[in-house]
């Protein structure tokens, strides 16, 4: 399993972020959003079958998050933390690899 | 992680990202995949000006941005006056502006901000000729504040103030063509975009930035919310439209037009395709469908003659 991109992100933002109101309300932070997760939007959960991808690049492509990254052999690996459950992959998807289901948690 | 050289070699669109996960769009936004594509291609050394609109929200609520680039969030009808000022000033600072290396400015605006509100500053920041890239991300209506009709509203459509019904009317008018008003300030480069072609939108965004002086592009981008349509739909609705000739591809520059490959390839497919999907045409009656699919053809006759005439 790869590692999100965000990875380091996360971790500069949560040490330098702060509640602080800043002065012109001026945010400094680059890419702070990385701290909210909105994978707790989600219904429906893009499930990825591996032996049916042919590394097309389309959902990494049209994912709007972005949710979708590439791992060393360039197969997708999504990122529940941040994925809102559109359903733009498995739809886009020309082998059908990814299918939308109804999350349980 | 590393990603080998061989695969990044094989994504059509430029790696690096600098749009951050965990903003605040609404699911299957095209807004945002829009500002994902411009950030890949121009990098972080862009400056944005935004103006009220839904990207507002999606840059980030304070104290979150969700860019990797500085932003200047403007007053609703001063994004070409504000994109303007900063070219200026980082040209007096003696800055190198647009180029191959140079700080990129960008305007990047909603259909209401450019078309109705915000028109007459994209007509000064055109006229005077700033080096700078305007962006219209066109989702047809007011999204943000729920739904109004703007002059870019196609016939036809339900929105909150056009709701149809016995006492109400749907939208009576056509959609106002932007662009024809933009390339009639003589400006060297103005295109249309769709975010159904990512290729094809990085290819002009580079395109702008080569040129001097100022471009304009106008993106369609989808809205689940607004458009009453299935999130997973975005981006084939966005392809549909470009199939159905509703909103061709094309590009002006230099007194040239060129209509590009996407909207080149076939016959226009019948219109009904791209509006079924949609809630927001369901109260569309047949003769409705037909005067807008009769518009919709009469426009691309009309800009395949100047593409024969100007070409």
């Amino acid at each position: 399993m790869a590692e999100s991109p965000f990875k380091a992100d996360i971790e500069r933002v949560k040490k330098e972020y702060s509640e602080k109101m800043t002065p012109g309300a001026v945010v400094y932070l680059p890419g702070s959003s990385v701290i909210n997760k909105t994978g707790s939007w989600r219904v429906f959960i893009p499930e990825f079958n591996k032996d049916k991808c042919v590394r097309c690049f389309l959902c990494y492509t049209y994912c709007p998050e972005p949710a979708i990254y590439l791992d060393d052999e360039s197969y997708p690996v999504f990122d529940y933390d941040y994925c809102k459950g559109c359903g733009i992959c498995a739809n886009e998807c020309p082998t059908k690899a990814i299918v939308m289901v109804r999350e349980v948690k | 992680m590393e990603i080998p050289e061989s695969v990044k070699k094989r994504v059509s669109i430029p790696f690096e990202e600098h749009f951050y996960a965990g903003h605040t769009a609404c699911q299957g936004c095209g807004a945002a995949l829009g500002l994902r594509y411009v950030l890949k291609a121009y990098g972080k050394k862009t400056i944005f000006s935004i103006p009220a609109c839904c990207s507002t929200i999606i840059a980030g609520p304070w104290p979150y941005s969700a860019f990797g680039a500085p932003l200047f969030h403007t007053a609703f009808e001063t994004t070409g006056a504000v994109i303007g000022g900063i070219e200026a000033a980082l040209k007096a600072k003696g800055y190198k502006v647009k180029g191959e290396d140079g700080i990129m400015v960008v305007g990047w605006a909603g259909d209401g901000g450019t078309a109705d509100i915000g028109l007459q500053a994209l007509s000064g920041f055109l006229e005077r000729g700033h080096d700078a890239v305007y962006i219209m991300y066109d989702n047809e209506a007011y999204m943000n504040t729920g739904i109004q009709r703007s002059s870019s509203t196609p016939y036809g459509a339900w929105t909150t103030n056009t709701p149809g019904g016995k006492k109400h009317f749907l939208e009576k008018r056509h959609k106002k063509s932007v662009i024809d008003i933009v390339i009639a300030h003589d400006i060297p480069y103005a295109a249309t975009a769709s975010i159904a072609y990512p290729e094809d939108f990085i290819r002009k965004l580079k395109k702008a930035q080569k040129i001097k002086g100022p471009s304009f592009i106008q993106l369609y981008a989808s809205c689940p919310t607004g458009w009453r349509s299935p999130t997973d739909k975005s981006i084939e609705l966005a392809r549909l439209a470009v199939q159905t000739a509703y909103f061709p591809l094309y590009e002006y520059e230099n007194g040239k037009y060129k209509i590009n490959m996407p909207s080149t390839k076939k016959e226009p497919k019948p219109l009904i395709e791209f509006l079924k999907l949609q809630g927001r045409f369901k109260y569309m009656t047949k003769e409705d469908i037909e005067i807008l699919q009769e518009w919709v053809l009469k426009r691309w006759e009309l800009l395949k003659k100047k593409a024969e005439i100007f070409g």
